[in-house]
């Protein structure tokens, strides 16, 4: 607080019941609530009663208690696919960040070129995850690829093929497609940041790199932890490109949660099991948001900007 | 992905086939589709197949045939792009929404139909009316049938997996197309010598692996050893032909007998008969579909007759007919069992009189395929592709057995379980005892 108070002003709390001339506005949410309950909550709960259910998705629902959730839990394949759904998000997340971090540090200054740049690096989260995925699997191609025609072996490895680079390639494509979206994001949280607090630290002599450590990082901490929500849960439902990249192949290598549910639900016709991989999903997603929450640390209302 | 389309191998091609599109697209009532079971104009039919040039062209003018010749039991049709296909009639029929007539595939996915009590039984009716039976090939009603009674109406085109060669390639290497398993082991060291991949393969899509096990289970051990797996014979699979059978396949793979990369090759981009046109590849088992394709996409490849085709050779001391064959022995055609007995009716006329008729015939032959009925060499002589046809042709008709490929005979459970584990033994990651144990568990399942 300054010196210079302004003049206290006696504030009214506003009084609960009446809020104002409009009356009680509680019921403006009701529209959201009722979309809320219809197209989340409602298909939610049929999920969870699904996965206590036999049904092969065209006859009868059998009720079968524990039957699918033990079949699941019991596959040996689970721990592998739970295993591949995390390697993926760490890895595209320790990709992602420090690169949309620094493209969108460098785009949240207002000179021509980078606003130029900006529109650029936009275009790949303009594509559909389909096409990406399309283009990738054909430029990647062994036989008849980039490598291929351009001659390089380097780029002509199995890149598809081999279960390592399987991996590598899906994380890469992933960050392809998603740091143009976080950067996005760290622009508009490099610009929220008080000038006055740059001017400050150039007075006391502090350069380029040591503003960037003790003012931008810091400053950015909720923004990124949006951006790593985001991804993590994200990462989550990625299905569309990997199912049109590897189709979880080689064999099971990149073969993620959303995958196995898909291929169980809706080519095994197994309904039940795959209920409960979307439990496992749900639950799985809301634990990682939590404890994202919880990793910034205090509420997520405390100013960044106090004595700015 | 040109005319190849009925196959239902494009399942996987899937551009917007994820999950919710495929539920979205069932749920919405889109399209003029009048439909459903109760159906608005009475009497009037519905027919719902799948789209994809040239045969949805030939199916829509059939209906357009049948509904000139009867103005007043007209087929409302209905055609649906491939992802969503399955999924649309799955959820129409459990919704009771589904059209008179359903195009499918027969086999694991028919029955699923059958024992949800959904599509009518018509056994009687071609009891009735053995005329329509018989002038079809009889290999083409076994993935009609399910408990013995006949459940759907064969139609259109067979399409067996045949061993495609590229003539040239041979050639350069001085060798033979092979006559036996042996032939096959030398030929892979033959091309691997002159830097050709013996081989092509789409390994990614998973059934074009198990074309290979087909065959060699069938040449082994004889269409008995998977006709007991269907059958849900208590562990079927521990069969000895089949750990024979499974412990070639491997060793063909550690040869490298596959071009290289082929786990990461995807059929729907025809990126394998590419291998074989352009001289990359020597060989490639691959369904009679794909002879469109090369014929438009490999340039003259075709047309100077460097394609080769055979039937898959015998292997040593193997019990199975080396006339047999693997594949698709038709289309099937469905009668939804709760339509009205009027739609049942004009249904079994269409099947009379319109399925497979003279104008029909004539169109499949033109877009290279062969139709299902007995008795069409003259026109085979007269269509553009004479000699392939034939080919075709007699493999069909002299195939002692035509057996169904796996992943349509099997249930949808059994299925997905056989290409994720055919995926993993492609790969090595598993071997022949592990890949019979974990087929074993999904028996009749």
């Amino acid at each position: 607080m300054t010196s210079l108070a302004a003049p206290p002003v006696r504030v009214v709390a506003p009084s609960t019941d009446t809020g104002g001339r409009s009356g009680r506005v509680t019921w403006m949410a009701v529209p959201a609530l009722l979309m809320f309950l219809a197209f989340a909550v409602v298909p939610l709960l049929g999920v969870l009663a699904l996965s206590f259910t036999t049904w092969d998705g065209l006859g009868a629902v059998h009720p079968s208690g524990l039957t699918s959730w033990r079949a699941v839990l019991a596959d040996p394949g689970l721990l592998h696919t739970i295993g591949v759904t995390f390697l993926i998000m760490g890895l595209s997340w320790i990709f992602q960040t420090p690169l949309s971090l620094l493209i969108g540090v460098f785009l949240a200054g207002h000179q021509r070129y980078r606003e130029f740049l900006a529109v650029l690096y936009f275009i790949p989260l303009l594509l559909s995850s389909a096409a990406i995925a399309i283009t990738f699997k054909a430029l990647l191609d062994p036989n008849f690829g980039i490598g291929a025609g351009l001659g390089l072996p380097i780029l002509a490895q199995d890149w598809l093929g081999d279960s390592k680079l399987a991996v590598g390639v899906v994380v890469f494509v992933v960050s392809w497609q998603f740091i143009p979206f976080h950067s996005l994001i760290y622009q508009g949280g490099v610009r929220q940041i008080p000038a006055s607090l740059y001017e400050a630290a150039q007075i006391d002599g502090a350069g380029r790199f040591r503003q960037f450590l003790s003012i931008t990082l810091p400053q950015l901490k909720y923004t990124i932890i949006t951006s790593s929500t985001l991804m993590v849960v994200g990462s989550l439902t990625f299905f569309d490109l990997i199912f049109i990249l590897t189709s979880g192949g080689p064999a099971d290598a990149t073969s993620v949660l959303a995958l196995d549910m898909y291929q169980r639900g809706f080519q095994a016709s197994l309904m039940g099991p795959a209920s409960v991989i979307a439990v496992i999903l749900v639950l799985t997603g809301l634990v990682l948001a939590l404890v994202l929450r919880r990793l910034g640390g205090g509420s997520g209302d405390d100013s960044q900007l106090e004595g700015a | 992905m040109a005319g190849n389309s009925y196959s239902r191998r494009n399942f996987l091609t899937l551009v917007a086939g994820t999950s919710a599109a495929a539920t979205l697209a069932a749920c919405g009532s889109s399209g003029p589709s009048t439909g459903g079971g109760g159906g608005d104009s009475k009497g009037a039919a519905s027919y719902w197949y799948l789209t994809g040039q040239p045969n949805e062209g030939i199916r829509t003018a059939t209906v357009e045939r049948f509904n000139k010749a009867n103005p007043d039991t007209k087929i409302a049709p209905n055609a649906f792009a491939n992802d969503a296909y399955k999924q649309k009639i799955k959820t129409a029929l459990g919704a009771g929404q589904a059209p008179t007539l359903i195009w499918g595939w027969g086999g694991g996915g028919l029955k699923s139909w059958v024992e949800a009590g959904q599509v009518e039984d018509l056994t009687s009716w071609f009891t009735e009316n053995a005329a329509v039976k018989d002038r079809l090939f009889p290999t083409s009603f076994g993935a009609a049938t399910i408990n013995n009674k006949i459940y759907a109406m064969p139609a259109e085109t067979v399409a067996p997996i045949v061993l495609f060669y590229n003539k040239e390639v041979f050639e350069k290497a001085g060798a033979q197309p092979p006559q036996s398993w042996a032939d096959i082991m030398n030929l892979v060291e033959v091309f691997k010598a002159k830097k050709v991949a013996p081989f092509s393969l789409a390994g990614q899509s998973r059934w074009t692996n198990m074309m290979w096990l087909e065959f060699l289970f069938d040449r082994i051990g004889g269409s008995e050893v998977f006709q007991a797996v269907f059958e849900g014979e208590k562990d079927a699979w521990s069969n000895p032909s089949a750990k024979l059978a499974l412990t070639k396949m491997q060793e063909l793979i550690k040869a490298d007998g596959f071009i290289k990369g082929f786990s990461s090759i995807a059929a729907d981009a025809n990126a394998d008969q590419a291998l074989l046109y352009t001289g990359k590849a020597a060989m490639m088992l691959h369904g009679t579909w794909t002879y469109g394709s090369m014929a438009s996409d490999g340039g003259d490849f075709v047309k100077s007759g460097k394609l080769g085709y055979m039937n898959f050779p015998a292997v040593e001391g193997g019990k199975g007919d080396p006339s047999d064959t693997v594949g698709n022995p038709g289309q099937y055609l469905a009668i939804s069992s709760k339509a009205t007995a009027e739609q049942k009716d004009v249904a079994k006329k269409f099947f009379q009189s319109a399925v497979l008729d003279d104008t029909e015939i004539k169109s499949f032959l033109d877009t290279g395929s062969v139709p299902i009925v007995k008795g069409t060499e003259t026109q085979i002589a007269a269509s553009k592709d004479p000699e392939f046809l034939k080919f075709v042709y007699d493999t069909s008709v002299n195939a002692k057995v035509f057996a169904q490929s796996w992943d349509q005979a099997l249930s949808p459970t059994a299925a997905e379980t056989l290409l994720d584990t055919i995926a993993k033994f492609f790969q090595l990651n598993i071997g022949p005892d592990q890949f019979i144990t974990t087929m074993n568990g999904v028996i009749g399942k």
